[in-house]
């Protein structure tokens, strides 16, 4: 259906030629490790953009909500102000701390990096863009994307600090409180959806997106999803694990240089990849606003190609937790855990009755009409 | 007053009683603690509310100065005095029972006077280390830097405290600890981006619960009082502003007008009007700094970036007239440094309405909010009792019903001539300390408004002599600073620098309250409450 548009912009045809030219060259073996090594670099990179762009727009949207104006020196309009920081934070002494937990203590902001990394490869970027689609993708990313609490208990255990001890322990029931909701939440689109895998659930989504597709039950699912998501990424207003006025700065209060980097940047990414989930889930990943019938206005959207789709939807959601994030004062560690037990699961839980009866009894948009 | 005689009398046959405005009272050591519990629980109006306790060296003897007054009247005053000629070992007994803001008043005498106070629980010297030797603020002190050497060695935290108590058999030396063996201490201070300044509390918490707290204090003494006794009276106005930096101008103005009616000198009247003007736009740039560094600590860094745009245009105002922003400066002794700069008027005026409009913002950003709400309400209780005895006044005072506005209840200046409202409240939680500040910064633009359009014409400042000289005496002004009452206590000798010099910070009896309010609330709520109390450290490390 989709290929009786044309997508001048889409990167695919251009990747599959690649592909095709490699095995020509090349011995089978030769072309696939090949390849690996350029879909690891291709997606370090992107690591490595994202974060310095999230971080500069991070700092920009906060100028504007705080009617300030956000970096403005380095380079036109400051654009490569996180370059910059980038290159302070790679020059600056990992200091050590003596009386900490050596090993843990080097290896915990690994595993945040590596939980961040594995997400990123199951993500759908655009199309043709995803580098190993599972099928199952959703459970495959809630899996790897937890594996990061290890990182944030290890970080605050091994840094002996007490600031650090509080800030994990609040980190740890807060995000096996919000996990759970963030389960949920997408449990009940696998429900909508059928299946598991990321490719399949955005072509089911090619007319009709989940969120209009599920219409109630899959709103009420968003909007926890978001919630939950927002919660998982230890951003204000749920940033008690860091908590700058109570805890100076919760578990990495000893890091560091590139260390503390390491937690920066799996802060950002993570922001990303809640976002990016949810995309994929709720708004159709990156797949173009599109109307059956509709073919003159479906070729439009198609000129758009599937990757800006993707970032565009995306960057929205990161807007949306920016915007909370400057708005909000911090929850109190009682007050969090009362939303996630009292309110977001019981709701969930009825919520994904809801869409099993939604599905079962075809009251679906699709369906309907 | 009459009647307070009398009943002094009759309580202390031998009290010596002086009367000149206000009454002093002299008793001997053993008898000050029966004369005190009679004032406390006086029918008419209980002397509740202890102003100011002031550690004294008269030469020949050591004593204290207390300043005390009914919470429901803060005019009438009266002064109690004891003292001892002891030197080696003086002790006098502790009101702490009977007032709590004793107990770190008595603690700060100890450690500069060296006077020990019988039954007070602990008697570990306040803002001193422990192993300080001499006694600063006696006149016999040796300054001799090799005395205390300036170490840069860690000394241990001392969690025992030594005590004196009465006991039937007599006095006896004891010692607690202020921890249990197995609590788990956190040091919250004295770098910490929440506690506002160089503030050191040691905090035992049970998970996320705060079982007890210690406060240390002293990180950043400077020996104002000290350095003052050497200094004339117009070079001390330049170490006011830098007590509480936020209300600088406020104590500046107190010192002023404690001198002034000690010297009996007259302030033009267009000096009044400029002085209080300049104190309102210093209690609204106060307040907003206080708004603004809450809700960060609640979390809300916006919010804090909001409070600063409108403090700016104070402190342009401020600029334009004074040359300085946040130290000022501005009054001295007579008058106010320079006439007012020609927009001053309308600059202030264009700022009323901006600041007006701004207030309403922040109660839509901020009061109303479902989780800022949920972090105020019932949070950090202060009861009225509580406020009065741990003497908290200013907006925090105010939030528990303690009606302690010195610009209502001892007009100084033209106050008594402006319309304006106490803001009270009597809730007592973090939501109505915060509230009434907010609120205050729209009686103070009231204030403004009322003298903006009627500064008279006329001299801004009446020429003094160059050496200013003082008669013999003791002085007292009391005057609203923006985190509460604050005080000048002058004792001269006729010279042209002061004998004795003290100053009653409002923020050490916000801080000595916080012990209290923040027993079995959370880690993060006892953030908040510091926030909603409002201290400002080189306030209390004077």
């Amino acid at each position: 259906m989709l290929l009786n548009y044309s997508q001048p912009l889409e990167v695919s045809d251009l990747l599959k030629t690649f592909d095709a030219f490699l095995y020509e060259v090349l011995p089978a073996w030769a072309a696939i490790v090949l390849e690996c090594l350029l879909v690891g670099v291709a997606l370090l990179g992107l690591f490595v953009v994202l974060a310095l762009a999230l971080i500069y727009i991070e700092r920009k949207v906060t100028g504007f909500f705080q009617a300030r104006l956000g970096p403005n020196r380095v380079g036109k309009y400051g654009i490569i102000q996180s370059v910059a920081d980038m290159v302070k934070i790679l020059l600056k002494e990992i200091i050590h701390v003596n009386k900490s937990d050596h090993f843990l203590f080097f290896a915990a902001p690994f595993f945040m990096l590596i939980a961040c990394m594995l997400t990123f490869g199951a993500l759908p970027y655009g199309k043709g863009l995803q580098a190993i689609d599972f099928n199952i993708g959703v459970f495959y990313v809630m899996a790897v994307s937890s594996l990061s609490i290890v990182g944030v208990l290890l970080a605050g255990w091994s840094s002996n600090n007490k600031y650090s001890m509080i800030g994990a322990m609040r980190s740890g029931a807060q995000f096996i409180s919000y996990e759970l909701s963030a389960g949920f939440a997408l449990m009940t689109m696998v429900v909508l959806s059928g299946t598991m895998s990321f490719s399949q659930i955005i072509e089911s989504q090619a007319y009709c997106w989940n969120i209009f597709n599920g219409h109630i039950p899959a709103l009420i699912a968003f909007v926890i999803y978001l919630i939950s998501g927002h919660a998982e990424t230890n951003r204000g207003p749920f940033d008690l694990p860091e908590a700058e006025s109570e805890l100076t700065a919760g578990y990495h209060t000893e890091y560091s240089g590139l260390q503390f980097g390491f937690f920066y940047l799996a802060e950002y990414l993570n922001m990303f990849i809640v976002a990016g989930i949810a995309t994929t889930v709720f708004l159709g990943g990156w797949m173009p606003f599109q109307v059956e019938g509709w073919d003159g206005f479906n070729q439009i959207m198609n000129y758009i190609p599937s990757y800006a789709w993707f970032f565009g939807k995306t960057f929205f959601l990161i807007f949306l937790s920016l915007w909370v994030r400057w708005t909000f004062p911090r929850l109190r560690i009682d007050q969090l855990l009362t939303i996630e037990w009292k309110y977001l699961l019981p709701i969930n839980m009825v919520n994904i009755l809801l869409m099993v009866v939604v599905v079962l009894a075809g009251l679906t948009l699709t369906d309907i009409f | 007053m009459e009647n307070i005689k009398k009943i002094i009398v009759e309580t202390v046959p031998e009290a010596v009683i002086e009367e000149d405005g206000r009454l002093t009272v002299t008793v001997e050591p053993d008898k000050l603690h029966r004369l005190a519990i009679t004032l406390r629980h006086y029918e008419e109006f209980p002397f509740d509310y202890l102003a100011m306790l002031t550690g004294m060296d008269w030469g020949e003897k050591l004593g204290v100065n207390y300043l005390i007054a009914p919470s429901k009247d803060l005019s009438k005053v009266i002064v109690l005095r004891t003292g001892t000629t002891e030197r080696e070992n003086p002790l006098l007994y502790s009101v702490t029972d009977i007032w709590e803001t004793a107990h770190l008043n008595e603690r700060e005498v100890y450690g500069m006077f060296g006077i020990r106070f019988i039954n007070n629980p602990d008697m570990r010297r306040f803002f001193l280390n422990a192993d300080w030797k001499g006694f600063p603020l006696r006149k016999d002190y040796d300054t001799n830097p090799e005395l205390n050497p300036l170490s840069a060695e860690s000394k241990p935290i001392i969690d025992i405290a030594p005590c004196i108590v009465e006991t039937p058999d007599g006095l006896k030396e004891e010692e607690r600890h202020i921890f249990e063996d197995e609590d788990y201490i956190i040091n919250i201070g004295p770098q910490h981006p929440s506690t506002h300044g160089v503030m050191h509390f040691r905090v035992a918490l049970d998970g996320e619960m705060v079982k007890k707290i210690d406060v240390h204090s002293g990180y950043i003494h400077r020996g104002i009082e000290k350095i003052s006794e050497k200094m004339s009276y117009p070079q001390i106005l330049h170490l006011t502003d830098r007590l509480d930096y936020l209300s600088s101008n406020i104590n500046r103005h107190a010192l002023c007008l404690c001198v002034e009616k000690a010297g009996e000198i007259e302030v033009p009247e267009r000096a009044q009007y400029i002085r209080i003007i300049m104190d309102e736009l210093n209690r609204i740039d106060s307040h907003l700094v206080a708004w603004g560094t809450m809700c960060m600590d609640l979390g809300a860094t916006t919010a804090f970036i909001y409070g600063m745009r409108e403090r700016e245009d104070i402190l342009k105002i401020f600029e334009k007239t004074t040359g300085g922003r946040l130290i000022i400066n501005y009054n001295v002794i007579g008058g106010v440094m320079f006439d007012i700069q020609p927009d001053f008027q309308k600059d202030v005026k264009a700022f009323i309405p901006v600041m007006r409009k701004a207030l309403k913002e922040y109660h839509r950003l901020f009061s109303g909010n479902v989780i800022a709400v949920g972090r105020m309400k019932n949070i950090g209780i202060l009861t009225y009792e509580s406020a009065v005895s741990y003497a908290v006044t200013g907006p925090a005072g105010r939030g528990s019903g303690f009606a302690c506005d010195v610009r209502k209840h001892a007009p100084y200046s033209l106050y008594n001539k402006v319309a304006f409202k106490e803001i009270v409240r009597v809730e007592g939680d973090t939501y109505a300390r915060y509230l009434n500040r907010l609120d205050e910064i729209e009686e103070s633009l009231k204030i403004i408004e009322q003298l903006i359009d009627n500064i008279p014409e006329g001299e801004y400042v009446t020429k003094t002599k160059p050496v200013l000289k003082l008669p013999e005496g003791e002085f007292y002004q009391r005057v609203e600073a923006g985190r509460g009452e604050f005080g000048v206590y002058i004792n001269s000798h006729g010279d042209k620098s002061p004998y004795r010099l003290k100053f009653r910070s409002p923020s050490m009896a916000a801080v000595s309250v916080m012990p209290l309010i923040c027993k079995d609330e959370k880690i993060s709520d006892f953030i908040g409450i510091g926030g909603s109390m409002d201290y400002v450290i080189p306030d209390i490390d004077r």
